[in-house]
């Protein structure tokens, strides 16, 4: 136990060196790390958004209206096949999770199976007599959902991008929610507009045979809808018929920018890809003089006459825009339509005034702790108390050595459980010096009462320190955002007291007791 | 050491150093007399806090209650909050409170869950910050929407339920079943008692809090751990001592060390109650009660459970026999 055989004290130097050479850039601004040579570690504690003030947004993809939108979608095209295959039907809905008909000639099954299958291979189709279910298939729509989510982050990040933001972090958490981490913005207002929006823009024809009024009243013509203007002239409610099809959709888009119309009104200027050119093109041509409506997330931005026929897939939206509204939505434009909506479950945001207060608050508290508990130390076991105090300083280094490599993020529990842990750590050298007393007590030589007093307490520590992070471990798996955030630290400060406590401290005193060979002990 | 030498290096100076106190008897205190008070203390603060609980409730924050939290400084001198109040409950937004956190100028405002889905939660947040417009800097705003609520108290509950059958589980491994139950059950106590001063005192039950209760259960084993250690020890050295001198002689011998180590865990939590901050205050005030009330624990109710529930005594059957008929006489 007292033993020290060269590799191993060369082994506890160097890791004590180690954590005070990767945590000493925390004592430092970024600046001042900088100006420093290459070689030198430079990677600092970073800080959680409670200390540096930011926005931390969790949204969820509403896979629900994915859903819903997907068997609207197949009740359309079921009636449309079914009218061209001359297949009888009654009561065609969507409901729930399901899609239902009953069948005039079950002995049509086959033709429905086979319609089904063309439009969506994967539904799966029950039948009980003429009873016909169609059902998403399950495995097709997680793997549905999956995407969804996937596209959505990918799309929420140029979003972001776009806004100018630094160091968004934007990840995927749980099945269907993404988490997003916005340093240093203390207003998220804009941007939770801006990923508020589903963004899908489409282009109808609109229906000039049925008044919104008659369609109202339930004549509305299958095939088409009635949609709201959006902030129209013409006052609150105004709606106009569409038709259902969409001529051209925003995904054939490959830039949109904000700019000004002759009368120096902002408007959105896009550009269609070749596919959308083509079709764009086609469409206009062929409807001249007839009017068409500009569709954003179910609302009418515009609906003006085709005046000519629109070849070179150029064209503008006006529509009641401020420049800061044009600006944006041609942002969303450019950045793409959400697969799903998104909603917004927890927002938690932070101003810098609050941050910085609570880092000064933290490090005070941190501060005062752990030179309270030197001093104790020092009070109750003197010289020993000194080695529990080194021991304790390289602790410290190597939990901020730690949590610099890892990239964990400290949080202010996270700080609160670094001051805890500091209380906690000495507890292993309380219990080993303790022992040592006891055995002194008990008539011991003063050799072997260390050799004892270390051996005897080492397992006691031991299991102290598991106890504590089971508890730690428990609250990084289950806990959200500050509360792993002290988990954490919690877990790294057990494993470091380990270290420090037993290994750096013996090492201190036996080096002592080899050089000034006392015959008792301080204690 | 003979007369002190010459200091010549720093090691020398360390070295020359002796403690100011030094705990140096040890002490003789009958725990195990004081047992069943103890017991009975625990019992009554026990079901106490689950009536608070049942009665009262917690002040749930809103990390679980769902909700808007919002911290605001004035820009102009002190905060009048009953002018706030005014307007901000003219807003129509059902339950705000208003609280001054910390300074005078800094007031916290909680919204209650607004009626409806996360959106609406939303609207709530424009409608504050439009009706006290730009006189006030917003230090945080937290919005917690109806699902996340519901899933964070899931988690909670699950992570402190597992804490303790995992502690327990530990201890069972490296001890015997009956430390375990013994380990578990303390926990437990400080645990409910925890909660239980959070529903008298009515403070801000959230995350944090839950971090600290997750913690003392983590501190209170700490201790018991260490006792039991101890007993564990004193067991095998002393086949035939009775059971409530050899709790007694562990708890005695193990004193010094749970004074200094609640010493230096209290100072640092001290500080940080005294110096952490308006946000910190619940997780502070939940540590020290759970480092006093755990180390209370170990010595009342840890220690003197194995007197009820025996564990088994290591060595030969005839001899834990002997010795078990030794101790079925009553120490009063």
């Amino acid at each position: 136990m007292l033993y020290f055989p060269k590799w191993l004290v060369t082994l506890i130097l160097g890791i004590c060196a180690l954590g005070v050479l990767l945590s000493a850039p925390n004592l430092f601004s970024a600046q001042t790390l900088d100006a420093l040579p290459g070689w030198i570690p430079k990677k600092q504690v970073s800080l959680g958004l409670d200390l540096r003030g930011g926005s931390h947004l969790l949204l969820e993809v509403d896979m629900n209206a994915v859903r819903r939108e997907r068997f609207n979608a197949l009740v359309d095209s079921l009636r449309t096949e079914f009218r061209t295959a001359r297949i009888g039907y009654t009561g065609l809905n969507a409901e729930g999770d399901h899609v239902s008909f009953t069948l005039r000639e079950p002995e049509r099954l086959d033709d429905v199976r086979a319609i089904v299958k063309k439009i969506d291979p994967d539904v799966d189709l029950t039948s009980n007599g003429a009873d016909v279910t169609l059902k998403p298939n399950p495995v097709a729509l997680e793997s549905r959902t999956r995407s969804a989510v996937e596209q959505s982050i990918e799309i929420v990040r140029r979003r972001i991008d776009e806004t100018g933001t630094k160091e968004p972090i934007i990840e995927r958490e749980g099945q269907d929610r993404i988490l997003v981490q916005l340093p240093g913005v203390d207003n998220p207002e804009h941007v939770k507009q801006l990923i508020g929006r589903t963004a899908k823009l489409t282009f109808h024809f609109v229906d000039q045979n049925v008044s919104p009024e008659d369609a109202k009243a339930g004549h509305l013509p299958p095939g088409d809808e009635v949609l709201p203007l959006q902030d129209s002239h013409s006052g609150q409610g105004a709606s106009i018929v569409v038709q259902k099809r969409v001529m051209v959709s925003g995904d054939s888009l490959t830039d949109a920018q904000s700019t000004f119309d002759q009368n120096g009104a902002p408007v959105v200027a896009f550009t269609f890809d070749s596919v959308g050119t083509r079709r764009f093109g086609e469409a206009t041509r062929a409807n001249v003089g007839k009017l068409f409506a500009i569709v954003l997330d179910n609302k009418v931005i515009s609906a003006p006459v085709i005046r000519e026929p629109i070849t070179q897939g150029h064209g503008q939206i006006s529509g009641n825009f401020t420049s800061q509204s044009a600006q944006d939505l041609a942002l969303l434009l450019r950045a793409g339509a959400l697969p799903a909506p998104l909603t917004i479950l927890e927002e938690r945001t932070v101003g810098p005034g609050l941050g910085a207060d609570s880092i000064h608050a933290g490090a005070l508290a941190s501060i005062v702790g752990v030179v309270l508990v030197v001093l104790f130390m020092i009070v109750f076991y003197g010289q020993f108390g000194i080695y529990a105090d080194i021991a304790l300083f390289f602790n410290l280094c190597l939990l901020l050595a730690s949590l610099s490599l890892l990239g964990a993020t400290l949080t202010l529990p996270g700080i609160a459980g670094i001051a805890l842990t500091m209380g906690m750590a000495v507890d292993a050298n309380v219990l080993i010096y303790e022992r040592i007393r006891e055995e002194v007590r008990g008539g011991r030589s003063l050799i072997s009462s260390l050799q004892a007093g270390f051996q005897r307490a080492f397992g006691t520590i031991l299991d102290s320190h598991v106890t504590t992070a089971v508890a730690g471990f428990l609250m990084f798996w289950l806990g959200s955002g500050p509360v792993k955030g002290f988990a954490v630290t919690l877990i790294l400060g057990v494993i470091t007291s380990l270290f420090s406590a037993i290994l750096v401290t013996r090492l201190l005193i036996v080096t002592w007791v080899r050089r000034a060979k006392p015959k008792l002990l301080p204690i | 050491m003979g007369a002190p030498r010459q200091a010549e290096t720093a090691a020398d100076l360390i070295a020359m150093l002796r403690p100011l106190i030094i705990i140096r008897k040890i002490p003789n205190i009958d725990f195990m007399g004081w047992h069943k008070a103890g017991f009975a203390l625990s019992a009554l603060l026990t079901i106490g806090s689950i009536v608070l609980f049942l009665v009262q409730g917690l002040n749930f924050g809103i990390d679980f209650s769902g909700g808007t939290l919002m911290e605001v400084r004035t820009l102009t001198g002190p905060a009048d909050l009953g002018q706030m109040r005014g307007t901000l409950t003219g807003l129509g937004l059902g339950d705000v409170s208003l609280q001054q956190f910390g300074a005078p100028d800094d007031v916290l405002i909680r919204l209650a869950r607004q009626p409806g889905d996360d959106k609406a939660q939303e609207q709530g947040v424009q409608k504050v910050k439009q009706a006290l417009g730009s006189n006030v800097e917003y230090r945080r705003t937290e919005v917690v929407g109806p699902t996340v609520g519901t899933e964070l108290i899931h988690a909670g509950v699950l992570a402190t339920v597992l804490a303790l059958f995992a502690i327990a589980a530990y201890v069972w491994l490296r001890f015997e079943w009956q430390f375990g139950v013994g380990a578990m059950l303390s926990t437990l106590h400080d645990t409910i008692t925890t909660v239980g001063l959070f529903s008298l005192l009515q403070i801000d039950f959230n995350l944090t809090t839950l971090a600290a209760i997750l913690t003392i259960a983590g501190y209170s084993i700490n201790d018991t751990v260490v006792i039991y250690d101890r007993m564990r020890e004193t067991m095998r050295k002393y086949k035939t001592m009775d059971f409530p001198t050899l709790i007694n002689k562990s708890l005695n011998e193990t004193l010094s060390r749970t004074i200094l180590t609640v010493s230096t865990t209290a100072l640092a939590v001290l500080s940080l109650l005294i110096f952490g901050g308006e946000v910190l205050r619940g997780f502070s005030i939940a540590m020290l009660w759970g480092i006093v009330i755990g180390t209370y624990s170990s010595l009342f109710i840890a220690a003197p459970l194995l007197y009820y529930i025996r564990p088994r005594r290591s060595g030969s059957a005839k001899e834990a026999e002997a010795a078990s008929a030794a101790e079925r006489e009553p120490v009063s």
